[in-house]
């Protein structure tokens, strides 16, 4: 990847989640800050390449520590986002069967 | 061999190619509430994908130490997320963005010190990479000892911020040494690192309780950021639009929350406003404070028309939101129209109280933002404040001197009957008295509000 074609794919990407994001209902700030959160756990291949390609102990340790920092953002990235966002399934449901329920 | 190494190096670009759309629709998906759900189930697929493939990586070694990590660091994120309360979310988001800052931190350490970053692009994106996620990672480990309760209220001192700008400009200085490879020496690597952990304390620990969650957006939005840079220099695609994704839409997410408290986000850093503002806006507020039984309360509801039920931290902290609910649906059966405002910021979080209601199974429809309600409470018998303070202090109308000045807030003042239900007689997170407590149409119901609810629906039970 030349450095010019990065700097394009770090353009189209700000643009993108810019408006991913814009018209977004304040009911979902904090699921998608959360869901955002998760996104970024994507930093645990970087951490399993960089312990995969080190050398000396410093640097196995260390690299150790990225593995498993980033599998912790992932994962409970992603726990704490479903569970937030399986609420919102559920109301949803049952708002739903409330309505036809009603007289 | 050569090609069986080209075919798994394709295998990995279109993995990671494939996780990168996955992730854009996932986020798109969790923007709408219809297809929230199915949204980080996508970008969860994405990740699956990711990580499965980079095992296969060429030249990749250790792999003694990467799968001890990963299962170390997996299940103990599962446990924690699966058992903490819905309530303590915000920490948990604060806790697992640190982590993910700390880790791109890791990935320019191991970097730096084996002396892979090589070019200045790729060794400034490197150095300012890892800063950032240095950064990111002692200051939300901050924001979450604050909201743990484990860190209590705010260190300020004379010259603080004075300091806070020399270690910034003595981290970018031992930064640069390192980006130009002048001295790239383990000793000026590690000091860089040491810096930008003191920078992320010494940024944090003077912002009030209050402004956390507008931290917690523009830390995660760090992270990304931090993330997308060590994907340049990891030339890993997946990590740079996953990380820019996510630096864009958390600042802007970061912009509406600070635009919501109607501050800037220079404001929110730099003040030191937060909770201990208090002593300024001259004189305190005329009138007393009027208190009330919760069963005279349940039969004004009861025989109301229209309630409008104002939540706020102190129904989090309760864990009232399904008392509260059980106390609405009494309330509805009896003809009574009830309705949710929700201003912006209530709670920790913007949207925290939308998550704790539908938690409890409140009905999206019985629920109004700031800009739906705020005509709606001329008309309304009852305005039930439910440990909510600051966002419905009418001081924020009329005091030019009030910090929260200009904040919109609810007008749970224009009620015909106010009733409050707080704790204790203390101020809110800004520090400052609340004009609303001492108006003639207000009266407060003093306790916890998860025991004041199951108080309420007694009364109204009681009225028959």
């Amino acid at each position: 990847m030349t450095g010019i074609i990065a700097l394009y794919i770090f353009m189209l990407a700000a643009f993108t989640g810019y408006e991913v994001i814009a018209r977004v209902p304040v009911i979902l700030h904090t699921p998608l800050m959360s869901g955002s959160n998760f996104v970024h756990g994507i930093v645990l291949v970087g951490a399993m390449v960089a312990l995969g390609e080190a050398h000396t102990p410093l640097e196995k340790i260390i690299g150790f520590v990225g593995v498993l920092l980033a599998s912790g953002n992932a994962v409970g990235g992603y726990v704490v986002t479903e569970r937030m966002l399986e609420m919102f399934k559920a109301s949803g449901a049952r708002a739903k069967k409330d309505a036809k329920g009603a007289p | 061999m050569i090609s069986a190494i080209a075919s798994a190096d394709l295998l990995i670009q279109a993995s990671y190619f494939v996780t990168a759309v996955l992730f854009i629709m996932g986020l798109k998906r969790m923007s709408s509430p219809v297809t929230a759900r199915s949204g980080i189930l996508w970008a969860g697929a994405g990740m699956l994908v990711a990580t499965l493939v980079t095992f296969l990586y060429p030249g990749m070694t250790n792999y003694e130490l990467i799968i001890p990590a990963i299962v170390v660091g997996t299940s103990l994120a599962w446990w924690s997320g699966k058992r903490v309360a819905m309530t303590d979310i915000p920490q948990m988001i604060a806790l697992y963005n640190g982590m993910g800052g700390g880790a791109a931190a890791a990935i320019a350490a191991v970097e730096l010190y084996r002396g892979a970053a090589v070019g200045i692009a790729i060794s400034t994106l490197a150095v300012v990479g890892g800063i950032i996620g240095a950064v990111s990672f002692s200051g939300s480990a901050i924001a979450f000892g604050k909201l743990q309760g484990l860190i209590h209220g705010s260190l300020r001192f004379g010259g603080q911020k004075f300091l806070t700008l020399i270690v910034l400009i003595a981290a970018l200085a031992l930064g640069a040494l390192v980006a130009s490879q002048v001295n790239t020496s383990p000793g000026v690597v590690t000091g860089i690192f040491v810096l930008a952990l003191v920078l992320g304390v010494s940024m944090t620990l003077p912002i009030g309780g209050a402004d956390m969650p507008v931290v917690i957006s523009l830390y995660n939005a760090l992270t990304g950021l931090a993330v997308a840079f060590e994907g340049f220099v990891l030339n890993n695609a997946a990590m740079i639009i996953a990380g820019t994704v996510v630096g864009s839409a958390g600042t802007l997410l970061t912009q509406l929350m600070a635009k919501a408290m109607n501050r800037s986000l220079g404001n929110v850093l730099f003040s030191g406003f937060g909770d201990t503002a208090a002593a300024v806006s001259g004189a305190g507020p005329q009138g007393s404070l009027k208190p009330i039984d919760a069963s005279d309360v349940g039969v004004m509801m009861a025989f109301a028309q229209k309630v409008i039920i104002v939540p706020g931290y102190g129904m989090a902290v309760a864990q009232a939101q399904h008392k509260i609910w059980e106390l609405c649906q009494l309330l509805i059966d009896r003809g009574v129209m009830v309705k949710f405002a929700i201003h912006p910021v209530a709670g920790r979080m913007p949207g925290h109280m939308n998550v704790l209601l539908a938690e409890a199974g409140v009905p999206y429809d019985l629920i109004a933002d700031l800009d739906e309600i705020n005509s709606e409470f001329d008309t309304a018998d009852v305005a039930l404040i439910i440990g909510a303070n600051d966002v419905v202090n009418p001081v924020a109308r009329t005091d030019k001197s009030s910090p929260i000045y200009g904040m919109p807030i609810l007008n749970a003042d224009k009620a015909k009957n106010v009733i409050v239900i707080k704790r204790g007689k203390g101020t809110g997170f800004s520090g400052i008295e609340n004009g609303l407590f001492y108006l003639d149409n207000t009266r407060m119901l003093y306790g916890d509000a998860q025991k004041a609810a199951a108080e309420l629906i007694a009364a109204i039970k009681a009225v028959g």
